[in-house]
């Protein structure tokens, strides 16, 4: 078949494989959740339905679908609607960038296992995650209620002031790799970095960037802006049933590209320390670059798990603070003294 | 392709154009004016320039517009009124004859100017970011540190205009 | 076929259009603001379509400052906003009139 069908095809499956792994990684989250925060709270979880519980998630799935759908009444009504909506966005479109493995070839065709490697990978990403404020505002904005605008103004200043964080620990580790793009880092820590990851050099960007991540993604210890005992549900207090469930897919589904672009950046991404893939056995390389990865990101959001049943969380001022006074300055001076190190020639050359 | 992709991309400028500009509530207006923004980037992407197209999303969209809602939602801004007072409605119609007739002048002279011409193959080096950064860092260094200062003087501003105002002496703190 | 260079331009001379009758006709301050920007991006629209035209990398630099200007410009136009709310308790720009005659 001619390239450009062959490449269309190839971006589609890409897509329609992505896609179906994040949607499913939902229901198994949820199950992770409860069950890993009934085990750390000495109890047993959901284990009724199913074995171990887990057919939880398909009840919890109904219930959101068969619960009515209530709509305040001082709404308004296109922004209240549209707000779910533009939750996913973030979620959805920025998986586009993150790799799963190296550039395969298919007989004489060649694929690469990256939706899109276009130049502006990482800069891409970014700039997808930060619309993600949008549907903050708007579904606080248009739910008629005071609470629902404190949280969600709380939550979106969350959200804007630890970007800041999260984008300058992203450019120290673009500093060495000199390239945006997603593959030529893991490339870089595969060649170049101890046990094929970035994680040595880059110690204080990556701690930056892992409770910076915690803030984007509006966990604890950073869910002040929809903590129960606060804001009764903050930005989402008047969403039910089948909304709020779109809510929380989109946060699950933010927290798992937000863990799958961190293992790409600290962890070496696809690759093992010894398996760099296998340009001529494309179907291998595909699937174990996959597995790879989904296994990282699976300790990753198991960490996040972790983290969140069993830290108190920030009151506002504390949050504020800790993302301008302490974040900001640690990751500009992780960015200085990466620059430095990489001028030096500490830190090699891609 | 890409003619579809501009059309439609065009068309939905347009539209959220007119709605950014005459719409009665601010927020709609905002709102109406990511989505514009938005369509500029794929433009942008469209002739060539990938970075630019992402630091406007990023910057734009991202940082700028939010700034605009959480002022409209801190000032509690409240939807305009639809009718201007007496002797305005027709300053208003002047001003919307006005616009029509700079746009239709500025088209008129677009399409003297450039109606044969069309674009080369884009090349490797408009595309890059290579060439884009190392013109930035080289020849265009001094407006680049100029901007430096102009943002650092802006924050300087903003933040000395928006605080409460100092209180006088001998007031209780 | 490809899309010529005239359909950017007269799109970017539209839309500049557009954020003139806004700045020219609104009441509300904020409105008036999103207008200027409108036409900010407006002319960035025409610097990129002349760089890929001129196959020149000086439309996208420019392109640059002016997203940085207009950054500048909208922190410090927001919070003149802010301060001046803070007096007069509105933001309509036809109650802004002490400098008047």
């Amino acid at each position: 078949m001619s390239p450009e069908l062959f490449h269309f095809t190839a971006t589609a499956v890409k897509l329609a494989v992505f896609a179906f792994l994040l949607v499913n990684v939902v229901p198994l989250m949820v199950w992770v959740e409860r069950r890993a925060s009934a085990f750390m709270q000495d109890r047993p979880g959901p284990n009724r339905l199913g074995p171990l519980g887990l057919l939880q998630a398909i009840a919890d799935a109904l219930k959101f679908l068969l619960k009515e759908d209530v709509t305040p009444s001082g709404a308004d009504k296109g922004m209240y609607l549209l707000a779910p909506v533009l939750a996913l966005i973030p979620a959805l479109t920025t998986f586009v960038v993150v790799p799963f493995g190296p550039t395969v070839r298919f007989g004489e065709n060649e694929v690469e296992l990256v939706v899109t490697s276009a130049e502006t990978g990482v800069l891409l990403f970014l700039a997808l995650a930060s619309l993600g404020v949008y549907s903050l505002v708007m579904a606080g904005y248009a739910s008629n209620n005071k609470y629902s605008l404190l949280g969600s103004i709380r939550a979106s200043a969350q959200l804007i002031s630890y970007e800041l964080a999260l984008t300058l620990s992203v450019l120290a580790v673009l500093i060495p790799a000199s390239s945006f793009q997603l593959n030529d880092i893991v490339f870089y820590q595969l060649d170049h970095m101890p046990l094929g990851m970035n994680i040595l050099p880059q110690f204080l960007g990556f701690t930056v960037f892992l409770v910076a991540a915690f803030a984007e993604t509006n966990r604890l210890p950073f869910d002040l802006p929809e903590a129960e005992s606060e804001l009764v549900a903050g930005y989402h207090t008047e969403y039910s049933a089948m909304r709020f469930a779109t809510f929380f897919m989109a946060e699950y589904m933010a927290m798992t590209v937000l863990s799958a672009l961190l293992v790409t950046l600290y962890f070496g991404g696809w690759s093992l320390p010894w398996w760099h893939g296998n340009p001529d056995s494309p179907w291998l390389t595909a699937v174990g670059g996959l597995t790879i990865l989904f296994a990282k990101v699976g300790f990753v959001l198991f960490f996040f798990v972790w983290v969140r049943w069993t830290y108190p969380r920030f009151r506002y001022d504390q949050l504020m603070k800790l993302g301008w006074k302490v974040l900001l300055p640690l990751s500009l001076a992780n960015l200085i003294l990466i620059a430095v190190l990489t001028l030096a020639g500490v830190l090699p050359a891609p | 392709m890409e003619v579809a992709i501009f059309v439609i991309f065009a068309l939905l400028a347009l539209a959220s154009a007119v709605v950014v500009v005459a719409h009665r509530n601010p927020v709609y207006s905002t709102i109406s004016l990511v989505v514009t923004l938005v369509s500029l980037a794929v433009f942008f992407i469209l002739l060539g320039a990938p970075f630019i197209a992402a630091l406007q999303i990023l910057i734009y969209t991202g940082a700028i517009l939010v700034l605009f809602l959480f002022v409209i939602m801190l000032l509690n801004v409240s939807e305009e009124a639809t009718h201007p007072e007496s002797g305005r409605r027709i300053q208003r119609w002047l001003a919307i004859l006005g616009a029509v007739t700079f746009a239709l002048l500025l088209g008129l002279g677009v399409w003297n100017g450039y109606r044969g011409t069309d674009f080369a193959p884009m090349s490797e080096e408009l595309v890059s970011l290579k060439s884009l950064a190392s013109a930035l860092f080289s020849e265009y260094l001094l407006p680049f540190e100029i901007v430096g200062l102009l943002l650092l003087v802006a924050i300087i501003a903003a933040t000395v205009l928006a605080r409460k105002p100092p209180r006088e002496e001998g007031s209780t703190p | 076929m490809t899309v010529p260079v005239t359909w950017y331009l007269l799109l970017a001379a539209a839309l500049f259009a557009i954020g003139t009758a806004g700045v020219l006709t609104r009441r509300n301050g904020i409105t008036i603001f999103l207008s200027i920007e409108l036409m900010l991006n407006a002319v960035n629209l025409s610097f990129v379509a002349y760089s890929r035209l001129l196959d020149q990398l000086t439309g996208q630099l420019v392109v640059f400052f002016v997203l940085a200007v207009a950054a500048a410009e909208a922190a410090v136009g927001l919070a003149l906003f802010i301060a001046i709310y803070r007096h007069r308790r509105t933001i309509d720009i036809n109650r802004m009139n002490l400098m008047r005659w």
